[in-house]
């Protein structure tokens, strides 16, 4: 069984919490061991924007707790991800960087040495797990749904340091979501930014960025997007929620989390799934499941 | 006579005392919502939530909250296991000792009619309680002083706390201790109580005591054979036995007696028993009327603030009460750390030199604003930036062994101080994501947008004037870039001026107008940097309005980190502020 430090990231126990439990569900399921622990925190992506020491030392801080687990790192937070990937870069080329770093570390009895591999779940299930092993623990194929897999820019660039994905035609998202049964539609933007670095600073902003993703999605024919990162779902649920209650013309168009879709078709139930955490909601999503085996 | 008069004194002070902490829980503001109501509407509110908790089923949960939080502690148990033993350890052996012992007159001896302090089991577990005591305080400083507790301080209020304990329980047991060797408490007891009050009779039971309960006797030729012996068993056992247990049974204070019996007659002569009893009641009457204005008032304010908090579960209650719990909260929080140890934020504190962006240390800052207390232009800036860098992960909320509603307090008074006229920087990071989640719930649109103008404009002031467009660039004269080898010109030799970052910015491309907007597009802020215009670049909107998605960088032809560039100069920004 593969083991892996479980970095939950800030937002997902606090606001996301069906991203926490769908994901431990499945990860049990297809006999992927999630370590947690509590020394884990902030990931430094908020801290960014105002201190490089300080956004270097909190990535640090999280890369270290994991080194001395002894395992791998699986974020489920694509602005986390990036911002581990992208300190992990600074830290493995500037040495007074790491030196620094390490100073304040020592404290907490902790020390960055580099040698912890930090991976989003879509790539653990994708590279480590493999589609053919997923394959066979999907029993119920969600026939006729059609979603668009929507990337999160934090995890495809800069591809040269987060090396998630060939950055301008990314594949593995939507070759995930169809292992499920469900169709990934082919839409323009889906590599686009969902909003949500901009929102709390510029709302409008955010929102627009947001709108024309959905809307976009929508033309698609769509019957959901799905995500993998607590930040996108939210500007896709809680904050499309927002905006529908200003009653602009936007129809509601439902956002799931990744391992939601892929739980409902292992026959996952409501217990570990939470759809109904959803803000915007899902409808008869279980309807789709029918019980035909997929060929090959 | 003085023991009455302490006694009165002290619970004076202790009743008025609680009277003004109480009466606080309905004068404080805490937060933005705090407005114009008034004390009275609070007491009014309150009284309604507190009929109507009872009236209802919700009385269960708030029952469930005391046996299970207040009683048993379940919340510190979850959190540490030793710091369990050490509260439990405390609470339960002091409180033994405040019922059972102190207030034995009202208490013990209408549960046991046969109840005599010196008797069995009372006489024993008197002792073990305060051992009890003991054990916990020896934790306490433990924890303290030897286990490295990551981001524990240690203030004033929590030694004091300490002390006072300490001296209660020690002087008690060492005041026994000098009982059990006192030849003077033994005369006054053969008075009182013997009816064998012939000097060979005394001298009898006396050798039989300090043989058999460890007195100290004064008299060097004492009779030992074993024909006085068993005289003096005889009389112990018509007129002693019956209210006295052996000195063992109080193994605590009897260990301490061995200790003391080589110095009796010196203890005697100073009148030991009576100094150690007066310290005693001393110190629990210091404790007593000091309690409402020192850390132990959580024995009051916790237990509420629990309750409370179980009555509102749940359920959309009374924004005044909301008001009221918040106030009772402050007082319930003693400071024990455990949210700061938890703090996603640790990291930032470790870098920033500022104590508040620990959640136990903004408590300890409210508590002092809230009671009327000022506080100095920098303690408010930095109470404003630490309240700022907060995830909103709820961890704090999660663990606190108080059950304090963390959450909720740091979005109402996060709103509060940055309301207050000063700029914060920090409200242009990805921190105010759940404000902005929030908005709906945080008043007018003008009141929500103004802080965020206000900071946008204190991060850019250097730039307002470079930005015109008459003004005339000198180039020749370029100041060093800012310490930054990242901004060397040299760094933008290969940048050509293709203009693909701004022609993929989905920003850019968001506005019908977007220089005016942005003030400089991506490719024009690369430019500047090129120019070695570091502050001109600094001062650009667009550094505000990136979305960092790195399309930029990623399409870049040229390699230049544009995006990574974009997060340089906001960090020049922000550093320029706060200096």
């Amino acid at each position: 069984m593969k083991s892996y430090a479980f970095f939950i990231g800030c937002n997902v126990n606090a606001r996301v919490r069906q991203y926490e439990s769908s994901t431990r569900a499945v990860c049990d399921k297809i006999g992927v061991e999630l370590k947690d622990s509590s020394e884990f925190a902030c990931c430094g992506y908020p801290l960014r924007n105002m201190d490089r020491q300080a956004f270097l030392t909190a990535a640090a801080l999280n890369m270290a707790v994991a080194e001395k687990m002894g395992v791998d790192m699986l974020v489920i937070c694509k602005c986390g991800f990036g911002t581990l990937k992208a300190a992990q870069h600074i830290l493995d080329q500037d040495e007074d960087a790491r030196r620094e770093v390490n100073k304040t570390l020592a404290a907490s009895g902790y020390r960055y040495g580099g040698g912890v591999a930090v991976k989003h779940l879509l790539s653990v299930l994708y590279h480590d797990v493999g589609l053919d092993a997923l394959k066979k623990h999907v029993t119920g194929q969600l026939k006729g749904m059609k979603v668009a897999a929507h990337y999160g820019c934090h995890a495809l660039r800069p591809s040269s340091v987060t090396q998630f994905d060939d950055p301008v035609a990314p594949s593995i998202f939507e070759r995930l979501v169809e292992i499920t049964g469900a169709k990934s539609v082919t839409w323009d933007p889906k590599t686009d930014c969902c909003g949500a670095p901009l929102l709390g600073i510029d709302d409008d902003l955010s929102m627009a960025l947001a709108r024309k993703k959905l809307e976009r999605a929508a033309n698609a024919g769509v019957d959901y997007l799905c995500t993998a990162c607590p930040y996108c779902q939210m500007q896709f649920d809680s904050v499309q929620h927002m905006m529908l209650a200003k009653s602009n013309g936007l129809s509601p168009l439902p956002s799931v989390l990744f391992p939601q879709l892929l739980g409902l078709s292992m026959g996952l139930g409501e217990k570990d799934l939470h759809f109904e955490l959803n803000k915007i909601e899902v409808g008869d999503i279980a309807s789709f499941i029918s019980s035909e085996q997929q060929n090959g | 006579m003085l023991f009455n008069v302490l006694l009165y004194v002290s619970l004076g002070i202790f009743i008025l005392g609680a009277a003004w902490r109480i009466s606080a829980w309905f004068r404080r503001r805490i937060g933005v919502e705090a407005g114009s109501v008034t004390g009275a509407q609070r007491v009014a509110a309150a009284l309604k939530g507190i009929i109507g908790t009872i009236f209802s089923g919700r009385i269960l949960d708030v029952l469930k909250v005391f046996v299970l939080d207040v009683l048993i502690q379940r919340r510190i148990l979850r959190q540490d296991v030793l710091r369990w033993v050490m509260h439990m350890s405390i609470f339960v052996g002091f409180m033994l000792l405040l019922l059972m012992h102190a207030l034995d007159n009202f208490i013990t001896v209408k549960l046991f009619s046969e109840y005599n302090a010196t008797n069995n089991p009372f006489f024993f577990l008197r002792d073990l309680a305060g051992v009890l005591v003991i054990v916990g305080l020896v934790i306490a400083v433990y924890r303290r002083f030897f286990l490295k507790i990551p981001r524990l301080s240690t203030s004033g209020a929590d030694l004091f706390a300490i002390a006072i304990i300490a001296v209660i329980i020690l002087s008690g047991i060492f005041l026994l201790g000098a009982k059990v060797i006192s030849h003077g408490e033994f005369m006054r007891m053969v008075e009182d109580y013997s009816d064998s009050q012939e000097p060979e009779e005394v001298a009898a039971l006396e050798a039989y005591w300090v043989k058999e309960y460890g007195l100290a006797s004064p008299t060097a030729d004492l009779p030992f054979d074993e024909e006085t012996l068993a005289q003096g068993e005889e009389i112990n056992e018509m007129s002693c036995v019956w209210c006295h247990a052996k000195s063992e049974w109080a193994f605590a204070s009897y260990g301490v007696s061995r200790v003391m019996k080589p110095a009796a007659a010196a203890l005697e002569g100073v009148g030991a028993v009576y100094a150690l009893w007066f310290v005693h009641i001393l110190a629990c009457f210091v404790g007593l009327a000091y309690l409402p204005f020192s850390k132990m008032f959580h024995v009051i304010s916790t237990p509420v603030g629990l309750m409370v908090n179980a009555a509102e579960e749940g359920r959309a209650a009374d924004p005044v009460n909301v008001l009221t719990r918040r106030a009772i909260e402050l007082d319930a929080c003693t400071s024990c750390h455990t949210c700061s140890l938890m703090c996603s934020q640790a990291p930032a504190f470790a870098v920033f030199d500022n104590p508040y962006i620990l959640p136990s240390r903004r408590m300890a800052a409210l508590r002092k604003m809230g009671v009327g207390g000022e506080i100095d232009p920098q303690e408010r800036k930095a109470l404003r930036q630490g309240a700022y860098i907060c995830s909103n992960c709820d961890r704090c909320t999660v663990v606190c062994p108080a059950g304090i509603n963390l959450r909720e307090l740091w979005i109402s008074v996060r709103e509060e101080l940055v309301r207050q006229g000063d700029p914060e920087p920090a409200m242009l990071s990805q921190f105010s994501f759940v404000r902005g989640l929030n908005r709906a719930a945080l008043g007018s649109n003008g009141d929500y947008a103004a802080p965020l103008a206000m900071a946008r404009k204190a991060v850019s002031c250097a730039g307002e004037e470079a930005l015109t467009e008459e003004r005339v660039l000198d180039l020749n004269d370029v100041p060093d870039p800012r310490g930054n080898p990242r901004f060397e010109r040299e760094a933008f030799l290969n940048c050509f001026g293709c203009r693909n970052c701004t022609t993929v910015c989905p920003v850019v491309g968001s506005f019908e107008n977007p220089q005016e907007k942005l003030g400089l597009l991506p490719h024009q802020i690369m430019c500047s940097l090129g120019l070695g215009l570091t502050d001109l670049a600094c001062s650009a909107q667009m550094l505000w309005e990136c979305s960092t998605c790195y399309q930029c960088q990623e399409h870049c032809p040229q390699g230049v980190s544009v995006s990574d560039l974009l997060y340089d100069l906001k960090n020049l920004a922000v550093q320029n502020r706060n200096e």
